[in-house]
């Protein structure tokens, strides 16, 4: 599998756990399927929202971003050193960085752990680390 | 067959005879749409199973659903400070103030009549089970074993949350806690307190509460789960030091 498909299949597994986190939001999806009620603690908590805006609903919009830029890179127009392969790292390195600070929020002010929420942590770092491996070797090859 | 002896049209791929060929962007696409589709019918699946909210939420608040209530009591009337606690039966965090801070607070703050305790009813969307908990508890009360089925239910919480259907795990702890099930039974049919619930719930939406449990205290609103240590404190703070 190339480097392109599997981010595009990341982000996309990352915008479903978003989706079904602020679908859950939404008062549409019930109870979580989360074995430790952790996820209903960080879902309740005043930390939820950022800027007024649902944390989830962040996810989603990030992970439909990223999967754009993927689907992008993936068709034979953008090959090579393509706009979609330079943008990727600042894009998913700014979701790293802005992860770190929720993961902080969980463990130090909420005290409780989102098994969906380190799911989506996971997949945004594997993102960036795809999305720097590619747009280093499609450097080396220009 | 004429496909069988079609002549294969030489190809204009640049590499190497023998290298691995690309994947092609349209089986990359196939894939990805396939995952999508699978996603989608999960989500869809999740939308759209039955759930079990038997207490309805879409009830015009009438005046006679609110006259004289306000929240179910403990302590005195004549204690200095008053505590309202806006809380969901099936939130976690309000579990777990209710197992581990909640005696403690009872004990020092509300029997020694520093403290009258007001809990409201602030079941969220997103708990099927909140709103029958809360229906079940104002039947419960309808019988004076209001304090006893309330707790039960936060007890067995881990128990009761991820059931499909709660409303026989309720009637079982009803009736463990001395209620009377043909009352019990016909006030839940009736749903008769649904529009209190309600009227409990924009209250606390005027007031600003966003998330449970959210505290009352001194006409501001505190958020998330007090310790009993911390809100032994903040209490001693409010309440007037007699004069030497």
């Amino acid at each position: 599998m190339n480097r392109r498909l599997a981010i595009a299949i990341l982000a996309l597994a990352g915008l479903f756990i978003s989706l079904y986190l602020w679908l859950y939001k939404l008062g549409m999806i019930g109870t979580l399927a989360c074995g430790t009620g952790g996820c209903e603690t960080v879902q309740l908590s005043p930390q939820s929202r950022f800027l007024g805006v649902e944390v989830a609903l962040i996810g989603v919009i990030g992970y439909v971003v990223i999967l754009g830029l993927a689907m992008a890179a993936m068709t034979p127009r953008f090959e090579g050193l393509s706009w979609p392969i330079r943008v990727m790292p600042l894009v998913t390195g700014g979701a790293v960085l802005f992860t770190a600070y929720l993961k902080y929020l969980e463990f130090f002010v909420i005290h409780a752990i989102c098994r969906w929420c380190v799911a989506s942590a996971v997949i945004i770092a594997v993102i960036f680390v795809l999305s720097v491996l590619e747009w280093r070797r499609e450097r080396a090859a220009a | 067959m004429a496909s069988a002896s079609r002549v294969t049209p030489p190809s204009n791929n640049p590499k190497k005879k023998g290298s691995a060929p690309a994947p092609s962007p349209n089986r990359n696409f196939l894939v990805l749409g396939g995952l999508a589709v699978v996603g989608i019918a999960v989500i869809a699946f999740l939308v759209m199973r039955p759930k079990d909210v038997s207490i309805p939420a879409n009830v015009t608040v009438l005046a006679a659903d609110t006259a004289g209530f306000r929240g179910y009591i403990l302590g005195s009337d004549s204690a200095p400070v008053e505590i309202s606690e806006y809380a969901d039966y099936q939130c976690p965090a309000c579990g777990s103030f209710e197992i581990l801070q909640f005696d403690v607070i009872k004990r020092q703050l509300i029997d020694s009549g520093l403290v009258r305790w007001r809990y409201r009813d602030f079941p969220l969307p997103q708990h099927p089970h909140a709103r029958v908990a809360a229906h079940a508890t104002a039947c419960a009360n309808d019988q004076g074993k209001y304090w006893e089925l309330h707790r039960a239910i936060y007890d067995n919480q881990a128990a009761w949350s991820s059931l499909r259907s709660a409303s026989d795990f309720f009637r079982d702890l009803a009736q463990q806690a001395g209620v009377e099930l043909g009352a019990y039974d016909a006030c839940m049919t009736s749903a008769k307190y649904a529009g209190r619930i309600e009227a409990s719930v924009q209250e606390g939406g005027k007031l600003g509460v966003g998330s449970t449990p959210t505290f009352l205290i001194g006409g501001r609103l505190y958020p998330g789960v007090f310790s009993s240590d911390s809100l032994a404190s903040l209490v001693r703070s409010m309440v007037p030091k007699p004069a030497p």
